[in-house]
């Protein structure tokens, strides 16, 4: 058990101009916490997780795990364990061996390497594969064999670079449930790599978004949810993603095509002298809205039904350009392709204000 | 439904993959055949001349046995016709030397070739392919002069290092092409796991790179083993230093050759290229194939 921090910690490419894979990383991650790292492919996560492995350079900062600065330590000398998006068996060895053999190499006696490695089977229901190679195994067993390899060292931290992209769709929903329970049962901090923020939001006890390897922000899933801290955690946090359009402000409020949202005086005051801001709604936060009512007159382009709910695909005209809309509507009665209908803002919808430039949170 | 039905209820019209009609498959085998006697046929006909006496061995009308006894392998194996069993052991200590010395030098080059980023990897790996286009005839008197100032000249082991010269940039060259189908996440796997560097290379990689290895091991072998211009220019000339290939020679004299001995010293040659063939065979087709397609 440890606690995990980032202190500017950088991993600059050299290339002309050079790369700043992570730029300035400044995270602390509490002993025993669950922490993802989300982002686009190209944001730096990845890297983030190798530089606190030890498999690549930090350039520029530290990093500490336990307090100790393991900057320029070997990964053998961290006290990690890692499992990979490919989970990186030795295909040599069988079930038993792999799971074992960082305990081997430290000259733990044989007796209890075996009674760790039938106790993490155990928990992972790998007992009939153990004399198996990896290559006699599916994928959801191999992954956790991979599992199993890290939980048998009891390693102060787990590293885990997307170990369910390699899984189908079923598998990788139970599969997610099952690392998170285990993880809540071991105790151990985690670090967890993944692209899908799905899983960063269902697993997370914290989830640190990243772009351009750039922190965006790092909150509990409901904080970034409903507080995202800029235009790109809001758009990247929720399925499907929040409607971001720019739109004029006046003193009424935000104007949308036959729409307007007003907005509080205190979000008036940090508006201040702009007229345009970056208007963000979630499609469960709006509505289709009655004949009488004030509306935007969207025009149905796609309906995605998913049996409870349905999602509206539609486009609005904002100052003139079509600008694309989604709705969340009741699933039994959705509007058909080609329709025009009025969409407004449910009575306790919620909306978010973003710098039209910097992207930057307009406290609403 | 239906339609599964349907698709299997009707008898299958078309000859499947891989079956031929009667007249293709008796070409097919008959070429095969015929091929198969063309390349054993000269194998199986200096076993039969190896157990004739020499005057027996080129007749007007050739016999499977005429006269036929194992006195020409008694001769060469006792010593009575030639060095046999120097030249054997010079051989097999070469040939040993040269395998072990190429696959461990070509080992660890190919694994920094094929994993580590460090200047000049790209011009190492050329300049491998460009010694290999040197024909041999012109090596000879360069490569003489190395050993003479090295003080070699005449040794085995002098010998060694001009049998690394050609193996081992050719055994890098596979074994890079190996190392690269190895994923890098096993290294760094093995890496957090709690091993070396080295470790991960000595215990993780080599064992993944069996088949590589045994390929590139044969290789080594089969050019240390046969090889006969180097060895007769640069070992000494008495006739306990040489190697088999070179002593087979004693066998063919200005005016006379002594086919049986000859063909019974050859036979003995083949036996332990046949040996590590053996041995190595099951990982050929596999480094092969994987040595070809990168690297």
């Amino acid at each position: 058990m440890a606690e995990v921090a980032y202190d500017s910690a950088s991993r600059i490419y050299t290339g002309n101009p050079p790369v700043r894979a992570v730029d300035q990383l400044n995270l602390d991650v509490a002993d025993g916490e669950f922490l993802v790292l989300v982002g686009p492919s190209g944001s730096g996560k990845s890297t983030a997780l190798r530089m606190l492995a030890g498999l690549e350079d930090v350039d520029e900062g530290a990093i500490k795990i336990g307090g100790k600065d393991v900057t320029n330590v070997p990964p053998k000398g961290r006290d990690i364990a890692m499992v990979f998006q490919s989970y990186a068996l030795y295909p040599h060895m069988t079930v038993a061996e792999n799971m074992g053999f960082a305990l081997k190499l430290r000259g733990t006696p044989k007796q209890e390497i075996k009674d760790k490695v039938a106790e993490a089977a155990k928990m992972l229901d790998l007992t009939k594969y153990l004399d198996r190679k990896p290559k006699a195994l599916s994928g959801g067993q191999r992954q956790r064999v991979a599992m199993g390899r890290a939980i048998v060292r009891e390693p102060s931290v787990f590293l885990m670079d997307e170990p369910l992209s390699n899984l189908d769709a079923k598998l990788r929903v139970e599969t997610r449930a099952n690392i998170a329970a285990l993880q809540q049962r071991l105790g151990t901090t985690t670090i967890y790599v993944t692209h899908d923020q799905v899983e960063a939001m269902t697993m997370g006890h914290r989830v640190a978004v990243l772009k351009d390897g750039l922190l965006q922000q790092c909150a509990s899933p409901r904080e970034l949810y409903d507080r995202p801290a800029n235009a790109f955690v809001a758009g990247f946090i929720g399925s499907p993603a929040m409607n971001l359009k720019t739109v004029p402000i006046t003193a009424e409020g935000a104007q949308l095509d036959g729409l307007t949202v007003p907005l509080s005086r205190a979000s008036l005051d940090k508006v201040g002298g702009l007229t345009e801001v970056t208007f963000g709604v979630r499609p469960e936060s709006l509505k289709l809205a009655g004949a009488d009512e004030q509306g935007m007159e969207l025009t149905v382009e796609l309906v995605e039904e998913l049996g409870a709910d349905a999602y509206v695909y539609g486009s609005v005209r904002i100052g003139g350009t079509p600008e694309r809309f989604i709705v969340r509507v009741d699933g039994r009665t959705p509007p058909a392709f080609g329709q025009t209908v009025k969409v407004a803002l449910r009575d306790a919808g919620e909306i978010h204000l973003f710098h039209p430039e910097s992207g930057a949170r307009l406290e609403a | 439904m239906t339609m599964t039905l349907q698709a299997t209820a009707k008898p299958v019209v078309a000859a499947k993959r891989g079956q031929r009609s009667r007249a293709a498959s008796f070409g097919l085998h008959a070429v095969l055949v015929v091929a198969s006697v063309i390349a054993v046929f000269p194998v199986f006909w200096v076993l039969v001349t190896s157990f004739k006496p020499d005057e027996r061995a080129i007749e007007p009308s050739p016999q499977l046995v005429n006269n036929s006894s194992l006195d020409n392998y008694v001769d060469v194996v006792s010593g009575a016709e030639g060095s046999f069993g120097y030249w054997f052991a010079n051989s097999v200590l070469i040939a040993l030397l040269t395998t072990v010395i190429a696959v461990f030098l070509s080992a660890t080059t190919g694994y920094a070739v094929s994993r580590f980023r460090f200047p000049g990897s790209r011009p190492l790996l050329v300049s491998f392919l460009v010694v290999q286009m040197f024909p041999f005839a012109v090596l000879i008197v360069p490569l003489f002069n190395v050993l003479l100032a090295l003080g070699l000249q005449g040794t085995s082991i002098g010998l060694v290092l001009v049998y690394c010269t050609t193996a081992v940039p050719f055994c890098t060259y596979m074994l890079k092409g190996y190392f690269d189908t190895i994923p890098t996440d096993i290294d760094e796997s093995g890496r957090v796991d709690g091993l070396s560097p080295f470790g991960v290379f000595w215990r993780l990689v080599l064992p993944l790179a069996r088949p590589g290895l045994a390929v590139t091991a044969f290789y080594a072998f089969l050019t240390a083993w046969g090889e006969v211009a180097f060895a007769s220019a640069f070992l000494s000339a008495e006739d306990t230093s040489k190697t088999l290939a070179v002593g087979l020679q004693v066998f063919v004299q200005q005016n006379r050759v002594e086919w049986g001995h000859l063909a019974a010293a050859s036979i003995l040659v083949a036996i332990p290229a046949v040996i590590v063939f053996y041995l190595v065979q099951r990982f050929l087709v596999a480094g092969l194939a994987a040595g070809a397609v990168k690297g």
